[in-house]
């Protein structure tokens, strides 16, 4: 998939995560994270929302998310209608 | 063990907060919703995190229901490809008005779980009805498919379209119901009623929940998790419904050993259907969790 222009999904409510992801210059998947557990699941959530878009065949993005306590089903969720929004793509793979 | 469907809770698709915890309220169903409560700019978000939320959290014994948005919206079909590879219990159907409407539903899905490697009929359905229309052609849609588990009234959509508006007592809803739960039991499903709006009038609710109860209806389409309590409450046979039935049973047990063909109890003659209230008063006792006796 091609990032053509920036995607957001999610919202800032209590046990979801707000993802923004912009098209980037760098040859890089870069993470700009906000999270209230950061701490001890930082490290996590940016591994996996990378993991979400190199599985699509992003290599270069700039990702802003906002995290308010999201399990991963949910960040896989929003990180994924983002990214469908910011290669304005309907072309689905759902999975089994 | 019969399968209880006396509560269905909306849970509106989009919302993480509500979709964690909503098995935790004791319904029976939950049913996440595509469908009204997602605006438009939304549908391809509620559906990620439905389709996702599905294949990830465990809701134990909980059923769930997806209630997708209709096929002649730019949706219902994405909302197939995403929410039957997610494996619900079963799909939703709004807005149905004739058979045509659920075996669309039903091919379309035959055609995923067979693209998906899912064993083909293992996908359940339900129907909602919500129009005049829907209404003639109740039993037409309750026998269209074996995937069918029931159908449900949707009232607020149906009023309209009848030029009126709900009332406190239902007299406007009477035919719908009568006959949506007719059908029901002529195709041998279950039917569900209507949601109730006011989710502060508890007085209001318990009137309506005894209604449709008395009626014949299974559950109730539900909106709040306080709601599930009460309905359960209504739906919970008491402890003078459980003796009598254990009586009516005894009874005939007693009339099997001596062979005698005339049964009576308390003065009155048991017959048929008498006993098969008795067995479905105890079934309802057993799943309700207040009888654990042998019948």
């Amino acid at each position: 998939m091609e990032i053509k222009r920036i995607g957001r999904a999610g919202t800032v409510e209590s046990n979801d995560i707000n993802i923004v992801i912009e098209p980037s210059d760098k040859e890089d998947i870069e993470i700009e994270l906000q999270s209230a557990v950061i701490k001890q699941f930082g490290e996590h959530i940016k591994a996996l929302i990378i993991e979400i878009l190199r599985s699509k065949g992003i290599k270069s993005a700039y990702v802003k998310a906002v995290d308010k306590g999201a399990i991963d089903c949910v960040i896989k969720a929003r990180t994924l209608t983002a990214l469908y929004r910011a290669a304005e793509s309907e072309e689905y793979e759902w999975e089994v | 063990m019969v399968r209880l469907r006396r509560t269905m809770m909306y849970v509106p698709g989009n919302n993480p907060a509500n979709i964690m915890g909503a098995h935790l309220y004791g319904a029976d169903s939950i049913m996440f919703d595509l469908e009204d409560s997602v605006s438009i700019k939304e549908k391809d978000s509620a559906r990620f995190l439905v389709h996702n939320a599905l294949k990830t959290l465990d809701f134990g014994n909980t059923e769930t229901v997806v209630r997708i948005n209709g096929l002649d919206t730019p949706f219902g079909r994405e909302d197939l490809e995403a929410i039957v590879r997610a494996r619900p219990d079963v799909i939703r159907i709004p807005k149905t008005e004739k058979a045509q409407d659920v075996l669309e539903v039903e091919s379309i899905i035959s055609e995923i779980e067979e693209k998906a490697g899912i064993e083909v009929g293992t996908t359940k359905l339900m129907a909602a009805i919500e129009s005049p229309l829907g209404v003639i052609n109740a039993f037409e849609i309750a026998k269209s498919s074996k995937r069918l588990i029931g159908i449900a009234l949707g009232a607020e959509d149906f009023v309209t379209s009848m030029k009126t508006e709900r009332s406190k007592d239902g007299l406007e809803l009477l035919v719908a119901r009568s006959q949506v739960l007719m059908a029901a039991r002529a195709a041998n499903i279950y039917a569900l009623d209507t949601v109730f709006s006011d989710i502060n009038d508890d007085e209001g609710f318990i009137k309506e929940v005894k209604l449709i109860k008395q009626l014949g209806f299974d559950g109730k389409s539900v909106i709040h998790p306080r709601q599930v309590t009460l309905v359960h409450q209504v739906y919970t046979p008491t402890k003078k419904e459980i003796d009598y039935s254990i009586r009516v049973l005894n009874a005939i047990d007693e009339a099997e050993k001596r062979s005698s063909g005339v049964i009576a109890l308390d003065g009155k003659m048991i017959d048929a259907p008498i006993v098969e209230r008795a067995y479905r008063v105890l079934e309802l006792a057993k799943a309700s969790g207040v009888y654990k006796g042998d019948y």
